[in-house]
């Protein structure tokens, strides 16, 4: 882990030397006289050999010392503060529906194997695969919040039960996509199960159906759905950054995207290593999942 | 033999026939010849653009805008009364460029990284190896969009930035295939007569290891097109008044209450082109791995 964090801050560090004009240009305007802007090298440290700099950025980094919105004049470690609930809220919302939505789908497809249910299911879920997230989004504001208004254009709302109401939306959509990969998973996972011999020896012991999918064929069948969950949350976070925009959700997403268009880097380079952060911290809690799920799994 | 004037009581003739004779190329591999069928449409588009889109995609007509779809405007226009499947028709080859050209570079540069580094081993694996680590923990779109914001906005940048953070798959994959390949005895008979590693590597392992490549190449040219569309719907792509599927769909945002039809149509274009794709892959998959699995 640790040579993938120095790999990041590294990667980080180029990036934001790599923008063209000079930082303590950007911050003062073109009009700036060359002591000003002399001044400010000093005070970012611009002046010293681009090791030394990138040592600097890892203090700060580790100091959680992010610097300064170009654009709002606050620590970005505040905005950060403000903005990442909200993106974790979605994403772990988003994450809950698409488990609502495959658990039963890809049991249902599983036992009905090559009948006309489970030929349905996969169908509509290889279309769904092939679906723009943002063009979802569009439709589903189109029917749900215009034609038929059920739910709110966008916004965050004020407390637990609004929050789970004007997410809904967005949430089903990052939902949507994430089940496409996981319903594939999981369907061939449970079919493997299926042939095994102790789920035949615990319907011989005379346990009912709904105890033997439950502790017998979902439970070992889960593992390597698991594995495909954890590796596709980086792409589902990646969605946020689309569907926040759609939305208009104060999140992590629409921040960065908005700096990007403020040229506001500090914001950029921030909000990209937070979702490297995030992302390694879900890798991490994934391992962690196994050895739960399957007690042969130990942590080394 | 009685039973034997029995299974002969009927057979197909003439055109049913031809249809359904089990050589035929939709018979042995459906998905190769619908993802054939799809992209042979689509590179007729291209070809005959301008005769096929019936207005100038770009030119405005105030008389004509947010027009619902009617037989002058078979998908409707929008608000600057431009002929929406005149803009869903000219965007094709600009979406198609950006997903062929986002998977060509970084194939090629992949390629080669990845037969240097499965080949030669030593510190260039483990440098390259400590590479991918550190780029699989970024969420894809974050990366793509922070390199963006370096490189500004438009399609040449989407395609730059696209290849500098997708080569790394493409090398990791051949790299893979290659690991396997070099103690394979074809690759042991090719030292024993004292090939060069050059040779070896180019006229023997490669032919061996690029199918792989090539099958993924021709899903991720779909995911691109779907990625490209995305940068174009966040304003990041292709800049107005050049149309682009995603972007057509964000302008199309502001009027979803009136002129729905703005942002749905240019959606199904990318479906369509995205399933061409994702077909000739999995076809392509069962023509190539010869020797492999069969089904």
């Amino acid at each position: 882990m640790i040579p993938v964090a120095l790999g990041i801050s590294l990667i980080l560090f180029l990036l934001l030397r790599a923008i063209p004009g000079d930082p303590a240009i950007i911050r003062l305007g073109v009009r700036a006289t060359p002591a000003a802007v002399a001044n400010l090298h000093r005070e970012m440290g611009l002046d010293k050999p681009i090791w030394t700099q990138y040592f600097i950025y890892l203090r700060d980094i580790v100091t959680l010392n992010l610097g300064d919105s170009i654009r709002y004049e606050v620590p970005v470690a505040k905005l950060i503060g403000q903005r990442l609930p909200i993106t974790l809220f979605l994403a772990v919302y988003a994450t809950l529906l698409s488990i609502i939505i495959t658990v039963p789908m890809a049991t249902f497809a599983a036992m009905r194997k090559d009948q006309t249910a489970d030929t349905t299911i996969r169908i509509i879920f290889m279309l769904v695969l092939g679906m723009p997230e943002f063009w979802v989004s569009v439709i589903l504001l189109i029917v749900f919040s215009l034609k038929i208004p059920i739910f709110p254009l966008g916004g965050y709302g004020k407390n637990f039960p609004e929050h789970i109401y004007h997410l809904a939306l967005p949430a089903f959509v990052l939902a949507l996509g994430q089940s496409a990969w996981l319903i594939r998973s999981l369907r061939s996972g449970i079919i493997d199960v299926l042939q095994d011999e102790h789920v035949n020896f615990a319907r011989a012991k005379g346990l009912n159906d709904r105890m033997v999918l439950l502790r017998h064929i979902l439970r070992n069948s889960l593992i390597p759905t698991v594995t495909i969950l954890g590796l596709n949350i980086g792409y589902l976070v990646g969605g946020t950054v689309i569907i926040e925009s759609i939305f208009s959700l104060p999140g992590m997403g629409s921040m960065m995207l908005e700096a990007i268009f403020n040229r506001d880097y500090t914001v950029v380079q921030s909000a990209t290593l937070c979702f490297a952060v995030l992302v390694i911290l879900i890798n991490l809690l994934t391992d962690l999942t196994y050895s739960i799920l399957d007690p042969r799994v130990t942590l080394g | 033999m009685g039973t034997a004037q029995i299974t002969r009581t009927y057979e197909p003739s003439g055109l049913i026939a031809y249809i359904t004779h089990r050589n035929r190329i939709w018979r042995k591999n459906p998905s190769l010849f619908a993802g054939g069928v799809i992209l042979l449409a689509i590179f007729v588009v291209i070809l005959f653009n301008k005769q096929i889109a019936p207005y100038n995609p770009i030119a405005m007509d105030f008389n004509a805008a947010l027009q619902a779809p009617s037989r002058q405007h078979i998908l409707g226009t929008d608000n600057y009364g431009r002929d929406l499947f005149s803009r869903i028709i000219r965007a094709t080859p600009l979406d198609l460029k950006v997903g062929i050209l986002a998977v060509l570079f970084p194939l090629i540069i992949g390629v080669f990284v990845g037969m240097l580094s499965g080949y030669f081993g030593g510190i260039v694996d483990t440098i390259f190896m400590r590479l991918v680590d550190t780029f699989i923990a970024f969420p894809f779109m974050v990366l793509i969009i922070s390199v963006i914001a370096v490189l500004g906005p438009g399609l040449n940048n989407v395609i730059l930035a696209v290849t500098m953070v997708s080569w790394i798959i493409y090398a990791r994959l051949v790299r893979g295939e290659v690991l396997v390949a070099k103690n394979l005895e074809y690759v042991m008979a090719a030292k024993v007569l004292g090939y060069s590693d050059l040779r070896i590597m180019i006229r023997h392992i490669l032919p061996n290891v690029i199918t792989t490549a090539i099958i993924f190449g021709a899903l991720d040219v779909a995911l691109d097109i779907l990625l490209a569309s995305s940068l174009g719907f966040l304003g990041l792509g292709v800049q107005p008044p050049e149309p682009e599927w995603g972007a057509i769909i964000a302008e199309g945002r502001q009027f979803m209450s009136t002129a729905w039809w703005i942002s749905v149509y240019p959606g199904i274009a990318i479906i369509i082109t995205g399933a061409g794709f994702a077909l000739l892959a999995d076809g392509l998959a069962d023509v190539l791995r010869v020797g492999g699995k069969e089904g």
